[in-house]
């Protein structure tokens, strides 16, 4: 088992810049994909392929739930990199013959549940935590949720019992964006932020951190207390790494045109924050 | 049927680790503590917290649990149902959904806790059972049933307590998806399932004293039903009566009047349902039944041999 105490930064934003193109070129055969959302949670979603989930040939103890379905795309090209994924099956992409849609679909390998309808993603994480220490596994679980699911009750059921179940072996990652299909979530609901208090005060560990840094991620969830379920704020940005796209909504869900890839193309660099 | 069923869940959960039991914030009834006792980690309470109840069901069973979630019908289903649907159906999990008064057995409580849609609505989604025991000892097969099966979520409708038994001397076993002939008989069949099974029982004994012979049935499981029982029921009795506790759409009686079309069936076919209205009386479990006209004297008169 290849359980990780360090993390390359350097090699994850190699990585990262990698993940990006290709999810640019696969914007270029379907329209139908949601790119700044996945561009947001990218380094997240590495870092816990990469940093925080141990591997044993292509198997893994520790589960990660993409709670936020729209951002599959994030981890669409990364188990295409782990190989659990094929080419092929991104290249079939929302395709009659594919088996990967726009949201992720449990059954599919590397998928851990079914996702798309905002606010499912946590409760099933909790009853997932809740299952590896019933069963004495120590089993660890990943969720990345957005932070317009953050609105809907049944996230805060789940942060509720995840805290009352004690899932210490739950971390969830809040892709802090700002924005939400009609703006910034700032602006839909001022008084709700900043969010970090709140988890506290609903017993969980919580930080606040840039979700572009993945070192300091990977340090803040390594050196956690661990008495408690953790969640971490990621203030991200939504469509990093392309100009054009970063914090302009309309890419929440439109494709690049041939001339407008080619420009993120020729920009893309390596985020580090 | 509360106790049996909690009586069972603890006796299969004694040999069965995988078994564990989500509530939100209902009393647990008579075994139901025992369980809570002696499984404290299998036995969780979410609160007031419907959706959560769903969605942690959901996470234990994608791990390899087999989960049950309890509440009044109305909280089970109807509350969290997107989640029952997403969660639940769609991925197609062994979680039992428990509905706590299917009807309107909280005859008492309004019309928020009367489940009178529930059939439909859980057997609109796709890969989702639905069974509805009418005693206790078919709440105890069919809580064997859903401790076992892998087939994908049930959703399990029972009634409160104090339900007699009718079926000790049923002529079939209790088999998932099957009809059971309690009585059978070549003129009549009276087709029923859940609590109203007891007016169903004594319409027989009506038709009985006025010298026919009656076929009594269990259609337990609605979902799937048991298409080729009810087939061989209408062709083999000149008479057919549906008696639900369910609104006219989507329960036994429309998928009985459907099936009966598509064979071009010759019996009289006669349903027997709660009405599609909210109805703002209180009083007993009969009172309200009697309230949608689910009374054996009026419908004994309406099929017209009284």
């Amino acid at each position: 088992m290849n359980t990780v105490t360090t993390f390359d930064a350097t090699a994850a934003r190699g990585r990262c810049r990698q993940f990006r193109r290709r999810i640019l070129d696969i914007s270029q055969n379907v329209t139908a994909l949601h790119v700044a959302p996945a561009f947001s949670c990218l380094e997240t979603v590495d870092l816990i392929y990469h940093g925080l989930m141990r591997w044993d040939n292509g198997h893994s103890p520790d589960t990660f739930i993409m709670s936020k379905g729209h951002g599959c795309m994030a981890q669409y090209v990364i188990l295409e990199s782990l190989g659990i994924l094929g080419a092929d099956d991104l290249a079939k992409y929302c395709t009659t013959n594919g088996r990967l849609g726009a949201h992720p679909d449990y059954g599919v390998p590397g998928i851990a549940a079914s996702t798309g309808s905002l606010g499912h993603g946590l409760a099933m994480a909790v009853g997932m935590a809740y299952a590896e220490k019933i069963r004495s596994s120590d089993g660890k679980v990943y969720a990345v949720l957005s932070d317009g699911e953050v609105q809907e009750g049944s996230t805060w059921e789940a942060f509720m019992m995840g805290a009352t179940l004690g899932v210490t072996n739950l971390v969830a990652f809040i892709d802090n964006n700002d924005f939400q299909s009609l703006g910034r979530t700032s602006d839909t609901h001022p008084s709700f932020y900043p969010l970090v208090d709140k988890f506290v005060a609903f017993g969980w560990e919580a930080i606040e951190l840039n979700g572009h840094d993945a070192d300091g991620l990977f340090k803040a969830v390594m050196s956690r207390e661990g008495t408690k379920p953790m969640v971490v704020v990621c203030k991200t940005v939504k469509g990093r790494g392309v100009s054009y796209m970063e914090n302009v909504p309309i890419w929440h869900y439109r494709a690049p045109n041939k001339e407008e890839y080619q420009k993120a193309i020729a920009e893309l660099s390596e985020v580090s924050s | 049927m509360r106790n049996k069923f909690a009586e069972t869940l603890y006796e299969c959960a004694r040999n069965n680790p995988k078994i564990a039991i989500v509530v939100a914030d209902i009393s647990p009834a008579g075994s139901m503590e025992k369980f809570r006792k002696e499984f404290p980690e299998r036995f969780l309470n979410v609160g007031v917290a419907e959706q959560s109840m769903i969605g942690i069901c959901a996470g234990m069973a994608l791990k390899g649990l087999q989960p049950f979630a309890y509440t009044i019908a109305t909280f089970s289903l109807y509350r969290p149902f997107e989640f029952v649907r997403d969660d639940l159906g769609y991925q197609n999990l062994p979680v039992t959904v428990v509905g706590i008064g299917g009807g309107v057995v909280y005859s008492t409580l309004g019309g928020t806790h009367h489940c009178q849609e529930d059939v439909a609505i859980a057997g609109a989604i796709p890969n989702m059972s639905v069974i509805a025991p009418c005693d206790p000892s078919e709440v105890r097969e069919a809580t064997l049933y859903c401790t076992s099966q892998r087939r994908g979520p049930v959703y399990l409708r029972l009634g409160k307590a104090g339900e007699p038994v009718l079926t000790d001397t049923a002529l079939d076993p209790w088999q998932f998806g099957k009809l059971r002939y309690l009585k059978r008989g070549t003129d009549v069949c009276i087709l029923s399932y859940g609590l109203i099974m007891k007016q169903a029982v004594t319409l027989a004994e009506r038709f009985e004293t006025a010298g026919k012979s009656v076929s009594v049935v269990s259609a337990h499981t609605l979902k799937p039903l048991d298409r080729p029982g009810i087939e061989t029921a209408l062709k083999s009795h000149r008479q057919v009566v549906v008696i639900e506790e369910h609104a006219p759409q989507g329960g036994l009686a429309a998928q009985v009047k459907q099936i009966a079309w598509d064979i071009r069936a010759t019996c009289d076919l006669k349903t027997f349902t709660l009405q599609d209205e909210f109805i703002h009386n209180y009083g007993s479990h009969a009172d309200l039944l009697a309230a949608h006209g689910l009374e054996v004297n009026k419908i004994w008169q309406s099929i017209g041999l009284g």
